[in-house]
């Protein structure tokens, strides 16, 4: 008996693959008739973006099992932290026109930025459990917005000044407090976003698959069994958290190169919410399920939009009928029946995706 | 010093606000052991509910009041039974999200009922203001009717669950479902009556608090909403003078840090409190403790 | 019994039972010795003077009724609880101020009265977890599958099979932990516990809820695995059976204090014990 694990995660990787493939196609437009409209075009970034997200929510929510209402708060340091370094490049070495660089040093230097976050909050936030856990995240998340709003940054040559809760600085406003940051040169591209998701699927899946990831799932079933066999609790409930920051830091990096003027505000408790939505849909602990959820969940609100101001109402009442639908023991046990019949059940298919 | 005084006033005003918010939210987590996120858009309904019976309608302030107490516990009910009753066995994430589907429900309904637009809210308590010191001090009409509704209330609902069947009903319920059942109690009736409590006192709140603060938009409750889930927090969650200590502790901070810290940094320094309490006493200030059994 | 117990001198001679040994523990260290430990619980002491010494490779058993604080005793040496009086030394070492990451590390290790598996990962993966300090490779390894990793996954692999193998259980590896017969649940978790190298190992009931053959299966097993991994086991059990059949040395224990201590036989006739499980006489 040759270990192997299933090739579950193999499904997740090719079904990445496809779907960016088949964009590509759409967009180069080889195909008549097979277009992408525009409005879809404009969700192209979003969408990497929340299934980078909703993955790494995951792994605090479902490998680590805890709650947190906070993520946007990692999100949104990632993406002033990102569009800081790569304005202060594009205005310190205007000579020199490397976009790709500044991209992608902007996605690593927002997911530092976010991880070292992570670290600070991580601290006092694991040492609560369950809904005090979650009512701090959230404590955080409101923090961080609040802490942006009163944050400056300016540009003077090659020199940075800062002023917290004082705008009477000299050089280009880069991070303009309440009016966030102004005036960015729109990065982001698709296909970077594609490379990040890959990126955060290779980390996650990764991380769950082996010794560390099975230390963190063993404290979320059972932490007084883990630490009888030895498992170091802090740490490994640490490492969870800070990773997840970290890439939620990379997509906010993402994101905020993806506008030309972004506040602080866009990344408030209801966005957190909304990425714990797909986590939840998507199926806690479910990797492959959190990509799809944030993908159609993206894509749904821009396909109601012919149903104008009820679209948000729909989209209110499905997600209500899902969750009913879902826990509803009847439909469960014949959902469970539909896949034993389609599927061979495997015992390890609970926690990977 | 008069100055002083004023933000005194008004903090507490505020977190009577506050305070009558987070009752509900800590007798629902208390005996269905959930967050209601809904919570917050409660109060927003009851808001325009009696905004309506004074614009459009009206009505004098006291039947607007009572209307908007009805509309909403009758709300309160029928949330309960619609979404959270069918989920009694599920995970509390499901019930969670579940709340907060609710909570863009309700906002998106008001959306399409009264617009985007903010409407001004007329004041329902307003009857002058006291003013002291020559003048330099205001004591407005609301910040006593505030205060006094707060302390009717908190002294109503601690007779109500000290004395009467239905309050020590629900006390048992929240301590224990399954033996609370076996003794024979109506634990569907007793989490409706609950809600229903909550949500009427939802409907107060949004009065109290657009008659202070007069404007009235779909999403009017959701930041006071989390503002009075963490003074239920803070004050331990399950308790009523948790409630009311939590709900006062956070208009004091909230008031005075924008008074005298800076204004932009009014709503961090409420949370950066929450989570040193937190970090203190894990369960809030008036929170049992929990043991773990090995 | 109401007489104060005197502490007794620190024998080098391990004896939980005044004696009864292998031989081949004279002279060696114990591997667990307390010394008059004790815990309150806010003004109630659920244990006090415990006195135990274990030898290296003794299967010693501690019984007494319900609520005599057994499981108070495997929580405060393996430092769930820590102790109000009183220490305990394991291999020597004075576990003062640890955790219970540290006691399993300085090498006790322990199953759970109310089985505690990780019951959504498979039965392989819960002995891999178990494997977690002795088989090692750094995180950033399994995030970048350096060749560290495949070489650690293949031995913990390995090796929890072979593990599994005590117990004959190497075919249930890929099922579901939560999912096993109760009685498996239990090997399971002496399995994993196993995997963690310990000297001492503490066996929390490990015959509830087995039949009579299952049972008897244990009482091998539980001498096979001293046999073989050269470890002192500490049980609790009401199956006095297995106690009797397979435990060196016993300590009784009733409201918190060990009220007496000594051989099977010892134990059997002693008058103490036996009021203290059927009430006395008198009453009756």
């Amino acid at each position: 008996m040759k270990y192997k694990k299933p090739s579950r995660n193999f499904i997740t990787y090719a079904m990445v693959v496809v779907v960016f493939l088949l964009c590509e196609l759409a967009l180069s437009g080889a195909i008549d008739g097979f277009k992408m409209s525009r409005s879809l075009k404009g969700q192209l970034v979003p969408i990497c973006v929340y299934i980078v997200m909703a993955v790494s929510l995951n792994l605090t929510v479902g490998i680590s099992g805890e709650l947190s209402l906070g993520h946007a708060g990692f999100m949104s340091v990632g993406a002033f932290s990102g569009i800081l370094f790569s304005q202060f490049l594009l205005y310190a070495f205007p000579d020199v026109n490397l976009e790709i660089v500044r991209l992608v040093g902007a996605l690593v230097f927002g997911g530092l930025i976010a991880g070292i976050s992570g670290v600070l909050i991580g601290i006092p936030v694991l040492r609560l459990r369950g809904d005090y856990l979650a009512i701090v995240t959230l404590a955080f998340g409101e923090i961080i917005r609040n802490l942006i709003n009163c944050i400056y940054f300016a540009i003077e040559g090659t020199s940075l000044n800062f002023g917290f809760l004082n705008p009477n600085i000299a050089g280009t406003m880069i991070i303009n407090g309440p009016m966030g940051a102004t005036g960015i040169k729109k990065l982001a591209t698709f296909e970077v976003g594609f490379i990040l998701v890959i990126f955060t699927l290779i980390v996650v899946l990764n991380l769950i698959n082996s010794r560390s990831g099975r230390a963190i799932m063993a404290i979320r079933d059972n932490r007084i069994a883990a630490e009888s066999v030895g498992i170091n609790v802090t740490k490994y409930r640490m490492l969870a958290f800070v990773v997840s920051a970290a890439l939620a830091g990379m997509a906010g990096a993402l994101y905020g190169l993806n506008f030309s003027q972004i506040q602080a505000v866009k990344f408030k408790f209801d966005t957190s919410i909304l990425v714990l939505v797909f986590v939840v849909l998507g199926g806690i602990g479910n990797i492959r399920g959190s990509v799809i959820a944030a993908t159609v969940l993206t894509v749904l609100p821009e396909m109601l939009r012919e149903f104008g101001n009820y679209r948000m109402l729909i989209y209110a009442i499905v997600l209500i009928l899902v969750m009913l639908a879902s826990n509803n023991p009847m439909l469960k046990s014949m959902l469970e029946s539909i896949k034993g019949k389609f599927f061979k059940k495997s015992a390890k298919e609970g926690d990977q995706a | 010093m008069i100055q002083f005084l004023s933000y005194l006033l008004n903090g507490i005003s505020l977190g009577s606000v506050y305070a009558i918010i987070a009752l509900g939210y800590s007798m629902v987590y208390g005996i269905a052991k959930m967050l209601n996120f809904a919570h917050g858009d409660v109060i927003m309904i009851g808001a325009y509910m009696s905004f309506c019976a004074i614009q459009y309608w009206s009505l004098p302030p006291i039947a607007a009041i009572l209307l908007a107490i009805v509309v909403c516990t009758a709300l309160g009910i029928l949330i309960e039974r619609m979404a959270y009753k069918p989920l009694r066995s599920a995970t509390s994430l499901s019930v969670l999200i579940t709340a907060i589907g609710v909570s863009w429900l309700l906002q998106n309904i008001a959306l399409l009922i009264w617009g985007a637009n903010p409407k001004s809210y007329q004041s329902l308590v307003s009857f002058g203001a006291l003013t002291l010191f020559d003048g330099q001090l205001h004591i407005t009409s609301e910040t006593f009717i505030t205060i006094a509704a707060n302390i009717i209330i908190m002294i109503a609902l601690t007779l109500f669950t000290g004395k009467t069947k239905m309050g020590k009903a629900m006390r048992a319920v929240s301590e224990d479902k399954g033996a609370a059942e076996l003794m024979g109690i109506n634990v569907n009736a007793t989490i409706s009556m609950t809600f229903a409590i909550g949500s009427g006192l939802a409907a107060i709140a949004g009065v109290l608090l657009c008659s202070a603060y007069p404007v009235l938009m779909p999403t009017t409750g959701s930041m006071p909403g989390i503002k009075a889930f963490t003074a239920a927090v803070f004050g331990g969650i399950g308790s009523i003078p948790g409630a009311l200590i939590g709900g006062i502790l956070l208009g004091l901070i909230e008031i005075m840090g924008k008074a005298y810290v800076s204004t932009e940094l009014g709503d961090a320094l409420v949370f950066a409190v929450l989570i040193i309490v937190l970090l203190v006493k894990p369960t809030g200030l008036l929170g049992k403790k929990i043991h773990e059994k090995v | 019994m109401s007489q104060k117990f005197k502490r007794e001198p620190v024998k080098m001679v391990p004896a939980p039972s005044y004696g009864i040994l292998p031989e081949r523990d004279v002279l060696s260290r114990p591997v667990l010795e307390t010394r008059n430990l004790g815990i309150d619980f806010g003004g109630l002491r659920a244990v006090e003077d415990f006195n135990l010494v274990i030898g290296k490779t003794e299967i010693a058993g501690l019984i007494g009724p319900n609520g005599a604080g057994k499981t108070t005793v495997f929580n405060l040496l393996t430092k769930v609880y820590q102790p109000t009086m009183g220490t305990v030394l394991i291999n020597g070492r004075d576990t003062a101020g640890m955790t219970t990451v540290q006691a399993n590390k300085l090498g006790i290790a322990r199953t759970f009265q109310n089985i505690r598996l990780f019951g959504n990962m498979s039965v392989e993966d819960n002995v891999r977890i178990g494997l977690h300090n002795q088989i090692g490779y750094t995180t950033a390894a399994g995030i970048l599958r350096l060749p560290s990793f495949w070489k650690g996954e293949r031995q913990q692999h390995e090796r929890a099979l072979d593990l599994l193998s005590i117990f004959d259980m190497q075919d249930l590896a890929g099922h579901q932990a939560g999912s096993l017969p109760y009685g498996a649940q239990r090997r399971l978790e002496i399995v994993r516990a196993l995997a963690t190298n310990p000297s001492l190992l503490l066996l929390d009931e490990p015959a509830a809820g087995m039949n009579p053959h299952e049972t008897e299966e244990l009482m091998e097993n539980i001498a096979k695995i001293r046999d073989k991994f050269k470890i002192a086991i500490l049980l609790i059990e009401h199956d006095m059976n297995l106690v009797m059949g397979i435990c060196e040395g016993i300590c009784v224990l009733n409201y918190g204090r060990i009220i007496a201590k000594g051989t099977a036989e010892e134990i059997q006739n002693n008058p103490v014990v036996i009021e203290a499980y059927l009430g006395k006489q008198k009453e009756g």
